[in-house]
């Protein structure tokens, strides 16, 4: 078979469908990074229009062209639509499109869930558009502090929008994570080892655990505060034994890893492009990694550094600022890193090199301003003031946006496979670069002088009038700038001369392929033996098309990539994709009714909702088991591998392991909740504790035993473990709804810590009976059934039993010893 | 001492000079002990923080000389130079320094008990403060905290509905009100006179309007105030 059959045959097997409607049924990563990508931007540029209404009311004082209401919609809208619908989806679009090219394989590990994040991105962001169009936007500022954002401050829609649309946007982050990590860790070239994978994966690694990790406090977060304003539970209200300085740990511990989630990709991209534009290799690789990850580390240890004025004892102050302060080494380190791989080659100074120049001028600034505020007495003066406003716009736009615009000029000949020819970006890259600083240095001065942070216009006399008409103008030039640069990259894309393969002299694996890429990336998976394969060996694209690798020949018409060891990277297993389907849509549509339904009150709705969204689940699992009788297939190259459906680590297995990592977090955030109420909130302890009832612990003593031996049994005795395992998760489920029967949730945050700690109980119990029922429904359907299931099944009861017993105990221990 | 809060008038002259105006909520005017050891901390952090972002940016130019030779180090010797020297000693060094530094600074603000410390209460709500005194039982004031000048006060803040912050910019930080808790904050004017003083936390649509103002009296206004006078 010659290339370009092979290219044929391997097209029409990977192919999304044709015209717009491959766009709701593709599952292929390049269409779906393309899609996260564009529609980023679009955020991008509506958070961008909001920003210049921010610059255009406060250019002169006592401005007359917004009111404070509409102000307040403005810059919540602002903050939110920045970090939550443009930022992180960015992040997510670039590593949807590149992680399977960079590291050599033909998709991402779940390309369903791809899509099915996807849409809940589109779903979850439009219902946020919707509502600033429609001016009912959330006004509470981006972290939405209770008790503003409670009931009695805050009555109308507009804050749930905010609770309830964010939360549904996190889907796609977590879905994205859980797929990234899990395709760093097993989706790799044949033979490409963890110390030779591209410096990108390292990244991607990291911040998708931080996601993991740092992402469930603040769903947890949102998912209080809505419980308190719809149904009232008062998990912030100081009365009823709630605390509002609960959200604001809650929010940081997610806000403050959220700035390194945003921050590690674009270190990521310097880390991998600024080698290459200087002609040589990324000085001190393994110093790089440990950054990262102690980057990732450290950043989870600092989110006090956002409450320093809320009264945090002294000893605490003082660590927490150490702890800031100490976030800097890492950044320091790869900062070096990168001058030194400079020094040591020959940098060109091209385009996406110089703004990867305009990210270190702008970087260090906003590292070093960083460090002044992490000094407690410092912050104290400059808190919600200007000044901050000032840094964490030097953070994010330099930190972020600038090696994001790198990344944008340097990979857009891989993704269109055109040279850029009208050379409008050099303009843009100036206007950008002056026009931002002009903005921010400027207001760091207004934040010195005293002008707060959200107040919607000022009055004249206090010497800030200059400096907002400086920063307004500096603004409106930044927005040119950028018009230009989505203008250039619009009409390169469209009408430029094609351009070569590897126009930079990459070593990396996305340039070893057509451009723009094909559907299915490589013709053939290749072995590969360094950091930079293409560098050892210039014609690896064409022994890669000629069918040299494994996987070559596409004779059994299916979507099939490997799997690989996860430290050597040698081949294990042999993966079948799923082809194109409408599934991701239509289950995130019916996700999306579950929200809907909560925000617009039709609680009745929800559990239908929620049903149906179990059902798809079910049906997405089903449809994905082995039809194929054969344990092991042929890989070419006269390697044989057994068949992922088959083995008992399948790719479900390693998904539903970092899915319980969340899903544990979010468990941990809500124990955090209740101990930190218990030490702090004053009006503790509760008016009555709950008391066990002998039957209620008998009942989750059984459950907690039952449920996860009923689990192991069914690997050998199928349905006699099954029906023992679903009796054991019945038994919690009861015990679980006696607790919720018990409490009285509006009464006091005991009351409605426990009532949560209730519901999560009730929730995973019927986890595992669904995963049971499903393994049931399989051993009746298939005779001799694959053990992956099997395993599955016991991590999600041994969750389940675990969380049970943590939970009850946690709500019936304070009860039983008092 | 003297020196110091010289060129501190000096310094802040020359930022007034760049906005041109009066400035009542300017942290680097400042009027009291507290605000003047924050402003000093800045001015070093600026100049500190200016020295380091133009090595960074030399290094950075110097790296772009034309030649074909490499101008840096690789391998053992470049990790050496770059990271374990720059990366990790320089910031760590420097870093040292500067917690150092912050934390002597952080316990000259602390509210330490002395012999002449004045208490008061501030208690915010949606958009005004009312201010008691443990000294005047009863006297309550409202958008007006008095204090006399020249002795530290202790402010007990707390807040009725929202989060909100008491913020007095010429005399101290700020410190957040939040409902159930009471933060202290010592403030302190130097000299007698009125102090703008605004809620410095996102509390809801007229926020820009939630002002006060600190009226610091010398000693014989501040009896005259303790003894139910309205000065």
């Amino acid at each position: 078979m010659n290339a370009l059959r092979r290219h044929r045959a391997l097209t029409r097997i990977w192919a999304s469908e044709p015209g717009w409607k491959g766009w709701f049924t593709t599952v292929n990563h390049t269409d779906l990074g393309r899609m996260f990508l564009t529609v980023s931007v679009i955020f991008f540029l509506i958070g961008g229009l909001l920003a210049m209404l921010i610059r255009a009311q406060l250019a002169s004082p006592r401005s007359a062209f917004m009111g404070a209401e509409t102000y307040a919609q403005v810059f919540t809208m602002h903050g939110t639509i920045m970090m939550f619908l443009f930022a992180i989806p960015l992040f997510e679009g670039m590593a949807i499109y590149f992680l399977p090219k960079l590291l050599g394989t033909r998709d991402l590990a779940f390309p369903r869930l791809t899509a099915y994040g996807f849409w809940c991105y589109v779903f979850g962001g439009a219902m946020l558009i919707f509502a600033l169009l429609a001016g009912i936007a959330p006004d509470g500022g981006w972290f939405m502090y209770p008790p503003l954002t409670s009931a009695i401050y805050s009555p109308g829609i507009n804050t749930d929008f905010w609770l309830i649309g964010i939360t549904f946007v996190e889907i796609s982050a977590i879905c994205a994570a859980v797929e990234f990590t899990v395709t760093v860790l097993r989706y790799r070239a044949p033979g490409m080892s963890l110390a030779q994978m591209p410096i990108f994966a390292w990244y991607a690694l990291v911040t998708s655990v931080m996601i993991l990790t740092g992402f469930p406090p603040l769903i947890l977060g949102s998912i209080l505060l809505e419980l308190e304003r719809a149904f009232g539970m008062p998990f912030f209200q100081v009365v009823q034994g709630g605390d509002s300085l609960l959200w604001q740990h809650l929010f940081w511990l997610f806000g403050h890893p959220e700035v390194y989630i945003i921050f590690l990709p674009a270190a990521g991209v310097i880390s991998t492009i600024l080698p290459v534009l200087a002609r040589t290799t990324l000085l001190g690789y393994g110093w790089v990694v440990a950054a990262a990850v102690s980057l990732g580390v450290l950043s989870f240890g600092l989110w006090v550094h956002h409450m320093f004025t809320t009264g945090i004892p002294h000893m605490g102050l003082a660590f927490f600022s150490a702890a800031s302060t100490l976030v800097a080494v890492p950044t320091a380190v790869q900062i070096f890193a990168w001058i030194g791989t400079l020094w040591k080659g020959r940098p060109r100074l091209v385009l996406p090199m110089k703004w990867l120049l305009a990210f270190f001028a702008t970087f260090v600034i906003g590292g070093l301003t960083g460090v002044m505020v992490a000094v407690v007495p410092f912050d104290w003066q400059v808190h919600d003031t200007h000044f901050i406003v000032a840094h964490l716009h030097y953070v994010l736009i330099g930190g972020f946006v600038f090696p994001m615009l790198a990344a944008l000029y340097y990979w857009m000949p891989q993704v269109t496979g055109r040279r850029r020819f009208f050379k409008l970006g050099e303009t843009a890259f100036w206007l950008v670069a002056v026009g931002f600083h002009a903005t921010f240095l400027a207001v760091h001065w207004a934040g010195l002088l005293g002008q707060r942070r959200r107040t919607w216009t000022y009055e004249e006399g206090q010497g800030w009038e200059i400096i907002n008409l400086v920063a307004s103008v500096g603004g409106f030039v930044t927005a040119i700038g950028f018009a230009l640069v989505i203008l250039d990259i619009f009409i390169n894309a469209i009408v430029a001369t094609r351009g070569a393969r590897n126009p930079w002299g990459a070593g990396t694996l996305e340039w070893a392929m057509p451009t723009p890429p094909a559907a299915y990336n490589f013709a053939s998976l290749i072995e590969v033996r360094g950091r930079n394969p293409l560098h050892d060996d210039p014609d690896l694209g064409v022994r890669i098309a000629r069918g040299e690798g494994y996987l070559g020949d596409p004779e059994r018409g299916a979507r099939e990539t490997l799997m690989v060891d996860v430290s050597t990277g040698q081949p294990a297993q042999i993966v079948t994709f799923p082809g194109n389907t409408a599934l991701p849509i239509v289950m995130a549509a019916v996700t999306g009714c579950a929200f809907l339904a909560m925000l617009l009150k039709l609680y009745w709705l929800v559990p239908l909702a929620v049903a149906g969204v179990a059902a798809l689940v079910m049906r997405w699992i089903w449809v994905q088991r082995p039809r194929h009788p054969a344990r092991h297939l042929d890989a070419g190259r006269g390697l044989t591998l057994p068949v992922s459906g088959w083995v008992i680590d399948p790719p479900g297995w390693w998904g539903s392991v970092f899915l319980l990592v969340a899903d544990a977090t979010l468990f941990g955030s809500l124990l955090f909740g209740y101990a930190f109420l218990w030490t702090v909130a004053p009006n503790w302890p509760p008016p009555a504790w709950l008391i066990a009832e002998g039957w209620g612990v008998t009942l989750a003593a059984a459950g907690i035993l039952l449920a996860p031996a009923g689990a192991r049994l069914a690997a050998r005795r199928a349905m006699a473990g099954l029906a023992l395992a679903l009796t054991g998760a019945a038994l919690i489920s009861l015990a679980a709804a006696g607790l919720l029967a018990a409490a009285n949730p509006a009464a006091h945050a005991f009351d409605a810590t426990v009532t949560v700690i209730g519901g999560y109980i009730l929730l995973h119990a019927g986890i595992t009976a669904l995963a049971a029922l499903y393994c049931a429904v399989l051993t009746i359907r298939m005779p001799d059934p694959p053990p992956g299931p099997f395993r599955i099944l016991r991590l999600w009861t041994d969750y389940a039993a675990i969380a049970a017993l943590i939970g009850l105990s946690a709500a019936w221990l304070p009860g039983a010893v008092a | 001492m003297t020196g110091l809060r010289f060129r501190f008038v000096v310094l802040s002259g020359a930022a007034l000079a760049l906005g041109g105006c009066d400035a009542a909520l300017s942290s680097l005017d400042p009027a009291g002990p507290a605000a003047e050891v924050i402003a000093q901390l800045w001015w070093v952090m600026l100049a500190g923080g200016t020295i380091i972002f133009l090595m960074v940016m030399t290094l950075l130019a110097l790296s772009f000389r034309r030649g074909n030779e490499p101008r840096g180090p690789d391998g053992a010797a470049g990790e050496r130079l770059w990271i374990a020297g720059l990366g990790l000693g320089f910031s760590i060094t420097v870093l040292a320094a500067l917690l150092g530094y912050a934390l002597f600074v952080g316990e000259r603000l602390l509210p330490r008990s002395a012999p002449d410390v004045v208490a008061v209460s501030a208690e915010a709500r949606q958009w005004a403060w009312s201010f008691t005194y443990t000294d005047a039982p009863g006297r309550v004031t409202q958008d007006v905290l008095h204090i006399p000048a020249g002795r530290p006060v202790d402010v007990s803040i707390t807040s009725a509905d929202v989060v909100h912050s008491f913020w007095v910019p010429r005399l101290a930080g700020k410190l957040d009100a939040i409902p159930g808790h009471t933060n202290v904050l010592r403030i302190e004017a130097a000299t007698p006179g009125d102090y703008a003083g605004v809620g410095a936390e996102y509390n809801g649509p007229g926020y820009l309007g939630q002002v006060f103002t600190v009226r610091a009296h010398d000693e014989q206004g501040w009896q005259a105030f303790l003894a139910g006078g309205t000065p």
